[in-house]
């Protein structure tokens, strides 16, 4: 007998999210409660009912602290996936897979997080861990940013992808994001002259390759299929997802195996399209995961909508703007909504399939949300 | 100026550099080189391992140009270059570094736009650790 499988078998009926901004006074804990009852009162289920939480491993409101503040019952499901922001889908990748597996019923996912006002991690030097530390940052090679940088510049040298095709990215998203009056940059419009005169972050990344630094925190709830169709929402389906850790990977500083141009995205998408019953073209709306601007030509042609090398020309023509071939991070994402560690790409993708975006994409059924790449990584393909 | 925190696995080839040696770690058994170091080999599972020299040149497989926020003492010398080199005996072996007027010199000592991917580059060392130079 064939599994069941998690296809379409949970849904996401609830989501909930704090306002977003540089600096907001209430502390993490405080962020992810709220975020989390409103995740729960818009699925209409009482704080009692959760049995199951996920969340990141960089999350710093442990299950205890969040339980016993907002009333949760009695879980029997709780785990915590690694690597930062390729972390964001397979919270809900876990919670859908304990919830058809029958350990448990209710689950909420979250992430809280002070990036904007709190430290920036690469600052702690006493906290990273020997490799490959030693092999990169007594050179200089200090941030996320200079080692995707690194990754960039070579992804630009071997398939002519230009400055232009980055900037199509943060001006598709800073597009959305003037949509969207919760995006911290709504009033702030980009232009091709400000990308192109903007400061440095590590060449061949300038400012607005970079995503924002915000305060916020964001939660959703996921039950099984029958429970959804009783709860306040339309329910959106998970349908398939995935989490890829590819042979010979070495994080953000993938500089070390046959390939470091394909990541984390090739395996994962292979894992999520064989067990969909959807391929790349059914795609109505995707939420990319845009740490920075490079992320998003890769995982564009990792996930299967362009080929090897094609990534930055996809982005051509007004591709991922509304109304193009595949409108993306419609609520501006992390380059201009917040930067949440890419929940609120997960939320964006539930609010499409709700039709309730700011930038709603008209009669959208399916949408796919990707975590971080250039880390071990995962990917939700939503329906509705 | 951050200093190689060493493991167990990568001591050699820091202990090497420290005489002005490059060189990688590779399989005892199927000699298959790999980096960054580590206790067992992806190809065969041997726990093997030999520490071979390497001819010290290579080309830029690429490279970028920091600029602030940067910690204080790489910010003082910003912009400066950080380059991937693969090396030429070595091709998948590629250590990240930084490409100096000379040995010794600081991160910023070379205009970066002197700086090509594909540009031929050797090794030179430092205060134990090693640098580049364009050849």
């Amino acid at each position: 007998m064939a599994a069941a499988g998690l296809k379409d078998a949970t849904a996401v009926v609830g989501i909930g999210q704090t306002s977003f901004a540089r600096h907001l006074p209430e502390d993490e804990k405080t962020l992810a409660c709220r975020a989390v009852l409103a995740a729960l009162d818009d699925a209409g289920i009482a704080p009692g009912e959760v049995d199951a939480l996920a969340s990141y491993t960089m999350e710093e409101t442990d299950e205890v602290e969040l339980a016993k503040a907002v009333g949760f019952g009695d879980l029997t499901f709780f785990s915590k996936v690694g690597y930062g922001g390729g972390g964001s889908c397979a919270t809900v990748a876990h919670l859908a897979a304990a919830i058809a597996s029958g350990q448990a019923s209710v689950g909420v996912a979250w992430r809280s997080r002070k990036r904007g006002s709190g430290p920036r991690p690469w600052t702690n030097t006493t906290v990273q861990l020997p490799t490959p530390a030693q092999w990169t940052r007594p050179f200089g090679l200090l941030r996320p940013a200079d080692e995707i940088a690194m990754l960039a510049r070579r992804y630009m040298h071997e398939y002519g992808a230009t400055r232009d095709h980055l900037f199509n990215v943060a001006l598709a998203c800073r597009n959305r994001a003037n949509q969207n009056p919760a995006a911290v940059m709504y009033e702030r419009p980009l232009t091709r002259e400000m990308y192109m005169t903007a400061r440095w972050i590590s060449e061949p990344l300038c400012l607005f390759d970079n995503c924002l630094e915000t305060d916020g925190a964001l939660a959703c709830v996921v039950v099984g299929r029958e429970r959804a169709r009783d709860c306040r929402q339309r329910p959106v389906y998970v349908h398939s997802a995935a989490q890829g850790l590819p042979a010979q990977h070495h994080g953000m500083v993938n500089y070390w195996n046959d390939d470091p141009l394909t990541g984390p995205a090739w395996s994962t998408a292979r894992q999520l399209w064989k067990h969909a019953d959807l391929t790349p073209d059914d795609v109505d709306v995707a939420q990319i995961y845009d740490a920075f601007t490079a992320l998003v030509p890769l995982s564009l042609e990792g996930y299967g909508f362009c080929g090897r090398g094609e990534g930055g020309a996809f982005t051509e023509g007004g591709a991922i703007e509304i109304g193009g071939r595949l409108p993306l991070n419609t609520s501006g994402g992390g380059l201009s909504e917040a930067y949440v560690h890419g929940f609120n790409l997960i939320t964006e993708g539930v609010k499409q399939l709700r039709g309730t975006s700011t930038a709603q994409v008209p009669g959208a059924a399916t949408c796919l949300v990707t975590a971080g790449e250039g880390v071990p990584t995962s990917a939700l393909l939503l329906r509705n | 100026m951050l200093t190689p925190v060493t493991d167990a696995d990568g001591a050699p080839f820091w202990e090497y550099a420290a005489r002005g040696e490059l060189r990688v770690q590779a399989c005892g058994d199927c000699g298959e080189p790999r980096f960054p170091p580590r206790p067992c080999c992806p190809h065969c599972q041997s726990f093997a391992s030999k520490w071979r020299a390497v001819s010290g040149r290579g080309r830029i497989w690429s490279y970028v140009v920091p600029h602030p926020p940067l910690l204080p003492a790489y910010a003082e010398q910003a912009p400066y270059n950080v380059v991937v080199v693969e090396l030429e005996d070595a091709p998948r072996i590629r250590l990240v570094g930084n490409v100096v007027g000379r040995a010794g010199d600081p991160l910023d000592s070379l205009d970066p736009g002197r700086l090509r991917i594909g540009a031929r580059v050797r090794v030179v060392f430092a205060g134990g650790l090693p640098q580049w130079v364009l050849s």
